[in-house]
């Protein structure tokens, strides 16, 4: 039976509140409206409004609560509207969850979860639309997660729970609809890359969103004959560089693709991994494709040219290739 | 300068406890003093924030709480972690830099941590502390723990967003949180009145519909009392209580202040509102304390902070190869 990212999330919630009483969602709108994007529908109803809480517009203090709460003993899991509402939530997340377990010389963790809705294609503009996950990703003290896939969505969840430090995971608004056929039996791997689609010319290394944008530029390389091997990162700290590098050896040729903007970009530091560790393994000059450096407009046809596409991920690819 | 009237009139104490609140001061100032004197010959570094002047609060408050309450504070807390029951040796190696401090050195004079007395640090954003605070409430609600946390702060954290959103969300929620203000009247260099439009502090709480104390700081006997009237409250299940104390911090805000922003008989005229000889006068009028008590007390911080200085200079340095470890947990 297919189902959609969003209720394989659902599903996830719903298992870990059932699972450990410890566990608690907290965040906007999440209870009585249902949840921006109708991830947490129904919980309320199911777990409660002590369980399932509505909060205040106060990204400082109900993140900052989560980690707290985590710091007490629970299991928190907060939800954050958008990554740029994030924004007003980076204190606690990057000068307390981060800083905790070293800087208190290991007395103390954090086993908060931060979900975080991030990405654009959906004409909501600038202020609702960009990516940050790179720069969560240059944190140390935190983990950072990327669920491309359906069964991603559904099982990354768990062992981030599990996790005793503080984990965020980024969900890009686009793949909510997204649906599949997911197994029965439930991963719980949260350290690795995983290869989407094998293949032997070109390494293209993507996350997230772009993930099925680079899926369907696969799709038309191969139509003209280029074999290219799809990396999702899954993981975006820490990075499974092994995975990017066993990848880019076997094909010579490599493309990130990447929804943060171009200058600083996750694909900026992938890319320098490749360049340190796999340099002489290249036939051809690293590359990548990101977001155009503006601030993420309305208009469709402008948002569109903004962002990765299948078609500049083929076309990016072909220049390895010289073709 | 005008400032108030030294604090006086009786101490509401057995002996035992008015001294216990004296010997307490005296052993923060004594380990500050020394703290100041290490700074200087350089076996200190970084920040270093005293607290000299204003022990009558860490000291009046930390009586009020109880074992398994929660703490947090701020990077001005070498007084509430001492009180709290942090052994001086454990501080002064932390300020040290050293293997065998409370925080393993990576913390230093602002990110004193001890999970035993359960003081969640030492935390040196302006505020930060607040949302956490509101989060190991909710916590305690949740898992039905009887228990208070007390969440210091000073009047430049009202001023943040913090501030604000951690009461409305513990007062919405009816959490079990002590928000504790010590107002020195700075918030580093800037006055009170330079960087606030409204300068009772206890209105900004009160419209968060949370009761609210405003007491002399200097006094350690109003100090406690207020703060039993607090926990008193939260401990109820009554929901938050916000309590103000004035006080003044004598020295400079940290080692590289050269204090242009006040006057020096400002601080003359604050001292004479010390905490400390205020509080032993009181108790020699009363009888409760002999000047030769006073001085065995005095003697017996200054043996510990001494103790406490040998053991940080007997202590070891984290190898650099464990520079990485405690960045997340091993795996």
């Amino acid at each position: 039976m297919k189902i959609s990212y969003r209720e394989a999330m659902r599903q996830a919630l719903r298992e870990a509140l059932i699972a450990d009483p410890r566990v608690f969602l907290m965040g906007e709108d999440i209870g009585l409206y249902g949840g921006t994007y109708a991830v947490t529908k129904g919980l309320i109803d199911e777990f409660g409004p002590e369980r399932v809480r509505d909060t205040p517009l106060s990204e400082l203090a109900f993140v900052g609560a989560g980690v707290g709460a985590a710091l007490g003993g629970m299991r928190p899991i907060v939800e954050v509207m958008t990554v740029n509402f994030s924004l007003l939530s980076l204190d606690p997340i990057v000068n307390s969850a981060a800083c905790f377990r070293h800087m208190s010389g290991g007395q103390f963790h954090v086993p908060v979860v931060i979900r975080i809705s991030t990405g654009a294609g959906r004409q909501v503009a600038a202020q609702h639309s960009h990516s940050f996950e790179n720069w969560y990703a240059s944190i140390p003290g935190i983990k950072v997660l990327a669920p491309a896939t359906v069964a991603d969505a559904r099982d990354m969840l768990a062992p981030a729970l599990a996790d005793p430090d503080p984990v965020v995971i980024f969900e890009h608004v686009q793949l909510y609809n997204l649906e599949d056929e997911v197994p029965d039996e439930r991963a719980s791997d949260i350290r690795s890359a995983a290869v989407r689609r094998a293949g032997r010319d070109v390494s293209l290394v993507t996350y997230g969103g772009s993930l099925p944008k680079t899926l369907e530029a696969a799709r038309e390389l191969a139509k003209e004959g280029i074999d290219a091997e799809v990396v999702d990162l899954r993981v975006l700290r820490p990075l499974d560089t092994a995975t990017v590098l066993a990848s880019v050896r076997k094909c010579r040729r490599a493309v990130v693709v990447d929804e943060t903007w171009r200058t600083g970009s996750l694909a900026a530091e992938v890319m320098a991994r490749i360049a340190e560790s796999a340099f002489y393994d290249l036939d051809a000059p690293l590359a990548r494709v990101c977001s155009e450096e503006v601030p993420i407009p309305y208009a469709k046809h402008l948002e569109d040219a903004a962002l990765p596409q299948a078609a500049k991920i083929a076309a990016a690819a072909r220049a390895t290739l010289g073709r | 300068m005008i400032v108030a009237p030294p604090p006086a009139g009786p101490v509401p104490y057995a002996k035992d406890l008015s001294i216990a609140f004296l010997r307490d001061m005296v052993r923060i100032r004594r380990f500050e003093e020394k703290c100041a004197q290490a700074y200087g010959e350089g076996r200190i570094r970084g920040f270093l924030h005293l607290y000299i002047g204003e022990e009558a609060v860490a000291v009046g408050a930390m009586h009020a709480l109880e074992p398994a309450d929660n703490v947090v504070a701020t990077y001005r807390e070498h007084g509430h972690a001492i009180v709290r029951g942090l052994s001086m040796d454990r501080a002064m190696a932390e300020m040290y830099g050293k293997r065998e401090g409370c925080s393993r050195g990576h913390g230093g004079s602002m990110h004193l941590f001890d999970a035993a007395t359960r003081l969640f640090g030492g935390n040196a954003i302006v505020g930060g502390g607040l949302p956490l605070a509101v989060g190991l409430g909710l916590a305690d609600r949740m898992q039905g723990i009887q228990r208070v946390t007390a969440c210091f702060f000073g009047e430049g954290a009202m001023a943040e967003g913090a501030f604000h959103e951690s009461l409305n969300l513990a007062a919405l929620w009816k959490l079990p949180v002590l928000f504790l203000c010590e107002n020195n009247l700075y918030a580093m260099g800037t006055a009170l009145a330079r960087s606030e439009s409204q300068t009772d502090l206890c209105i900004k709480a009160a419209s968060y519909n949370v009761p609210t104390l405003s007491v002399d700081g200097q006094d350690v006997v109003a100090v406690h009392e207020a703060t039993l009237q607090g926990q008193r409250h939260v401990r109820e299940g009554r929901g938050p209580f916000f309590v103000e104390y004035r006080t003044y911090r004598f020295r400079a805000h940290s080692m590289f202040d050269s204090e242009l922003y006040r006057d020096k008989r400002e601080v003359e005229a604050w001292k004479t509102r010390g905490p400390l000889h205020t509080f032993s006068a009181r108790l020699k009028a009363e009888g409760k304390l002999t000047e030769e008590e006073f001085l065995a007390l005095d003697k017996a911080a200054v043996a510990e902070v001494d103790r406490a200085v040998a053991f940080a200079e007997a202590g070891t340095l984290e190898p650099v190869e464990d520079l990485l470890k405690d960045v997340v947990a091993s795996s």
